[in-house]
């Protein structure tokens, strides 16, 4: 067993979520400059440019990428030969999100109640995803999710006879809905399976992958190749102004399923697609 | 086509932007969001007056991050203009003549736009760091409480944004899909 002060999860979370709102990780940076050298309306491509410089601004002055510098979402994949000293693991989250978010000069976007919506003022709390896995790590991602995509994502309860086409259409919907709203160029996470909350969560998690990376299922990644052509293919383009460049990626998580659903969950994500990770 | 405008926006200057055009836009602008669009629409049931004058203002949708030490404000992007759909038109009879954020309006916001030839302009959304560049100076002039959800009033220099929907009713995200869509 290894003993780990629930403080180094404190600074590691502080550190991520400053990390994640002014910097990009290298694929999304790749894809915005590949975007920019594919896009065909001029004024598409005039957008891509300035969101380059957006990251350069961002990164040189420190100043965040997104003025929503988001609800912080913490992956905490923990080994199960891990104990935890000096307090409470939540807690501790909690206080790297509250410290990143105050001294990081974030932008504090969450609301104590969702009806009576009095801000509290640290960012605090953030949304946790445990897992126990095997091992004596402690793998820890933070996440920071803006709005204006959020609120565009949809879960979607098929039936099994709707097979591929009603996967791809709802993907489809989902983006299209979106449109200009969601700040495109976008990550698309699907999460296909599972329950009602486990496609929602697979979506969520599927953003976190590399864009340019594919499904290790086989029809998985030839449906994201084929959602990525359509999705470009809407007109959408970057900012909603019309374009050729509308997503970046299309990044697919399965799960199994029970014989009465197919369940499918589209996160939709902005073209600032932020994640930052670590190991204790 | 590029233009440069300088603010207040007018009755006049309205009439040649065109759904598409790509303008500057230097001089005041007052911020506002979710929760002080409420709060105003609320003044008003009181049959109490505004802490800002809408005639010939414009609005942008924008809670911003908080300012480093020597500068006047942190990241300063648009967000989602239709959750202040709700509560536009009621601006815009008021005097209200622009209005800058990001993704669709209503159909009622589009109606008001042409009833009171106004203006709904799109800032790039995600390019907070980028537009911070164009704010010179930030000020709150109400509802402090409200934090980042503040009405302020920010000058601005050559500020980047783009008509979406023009008084005439054209709506430059409905030409686009119609541009480019390809299926």
């Amino acid at each position: 067993m290894r003993e780990i002060d629930v403080s180094e999860v404190t600074r590691a979370i502080k550190e991520m979520c400053v990390e994640a709102n002014h910097r990009l990780s290298p694929d999304m940076k790749k894809a915005l400059y590949d975007g920019c050298e594919k896009e065909e309306s001029s004024l598409g491509k005039k957008i891509l440019m300035q969101l380059e410089d957006n990251l350069k601004i961002a990164d040189e002055d420190t100043i965040p990428i997104c003025q929503d510098t988001g609800m912080a979402v913490v992956f905490a994949r923990i080994g199960q030969d891990v104990h935890f000293t000096g307090g409470d693991l939540e807690a501790a989250i909690n206080e790297g999100i509250r410290e990143g978010y105050t001294e990081g000069f974030l932008r504090k976007s969450v609301v104590a109640d969702p009806l009576e919506r009095v801000n509290t003022k640290d960012n605090t709390p953030g949304v946790i995803h445990y897992s126990i896995v095997p091992g004596d790590k402690v793998e820890l991602t933070v996440a920071p999710k803006g709005f204006g995509s959020e609120n565009m994502s949809r879960v979607f309860m098929l039936k099994p006879a709707d097979g591929a086409e009603g996967v791809k259409n709802a993907v489809l919907t989902a983006v299209k809905d979106a449109g200009p709203n969601a700040c495109p160029p976008m990550v698309v996470g699907v999460g296909v399976g599972g329950t009602f909350e486990k496609a929602a969560e697979l979506a969520k998690e599927a953003l976190l992958r590399p864009v340019g990376e594919h499904s290790k299922v086989e029809w998985a990644a030839e449906m994201e190749k084929e959602l990525l052509d359509r999705i470009n293919k809407t007109g959408i383009g970057p900012g909603g102004l019309g374009g050729t460049v509308t997503a970046f990626a299309v990044n697919i998580l399965t799960y199994p399923t029970h014989i009465a659903g197919l369940p499918v969950g589209v996160n939709i994500c902005c073209h600032v697609n932020r994640h930052a990770h670590r190991v204790i | 086509m590029d233009r440069h405008i300088t603010l207040p926006l007018t009755e006049e200057n309205t009439k040649d932007l065109k759904a598409g055009d790509y303008v500057y836009l230097s001089g005041i602008i007052y911020t506002a969001r979710d929760a002080a669009h409420k709060r105003m629409d609320e003044t008003l049931n009181e049959g109490k007056s505004l802490p800002i004058d809408l005639k010939d203002n414009t609005i942008y949708y924008m809670g911003p991050s908080p300012a480093r030490e020597g500068r006047p404000i942190g990241s300063a992007g648009p967000t989602t203009a239709s959750r202040m759909d709700k509560y536009a038109p009621r601006l815009l009879d008021l005097g209200l003549r622009g209005m800058i954020g990001k993704g669709r309006r209503s159909e009622a916001v589009k109606e008001a736009i042409i009833r009171n030839h106004s203006v709904y302009f799109a800032a790039v959304g995600g390019a907070g760091a980028l537009l911070s560049k164009a704010i010179i100076s930030s000020e709150v002039v109400a509802y402090d409480d409200l934090g980042t959800e503040a009405i302020r009033r920010l000058e601005v220099k050559d500020f980047p944004v783009i008509v979406v929907i023009d008084r005439e009713g054209n709506n430059l995200y409905d030409m686009a899909l119609k541009e480019f869509a390809r299926e």
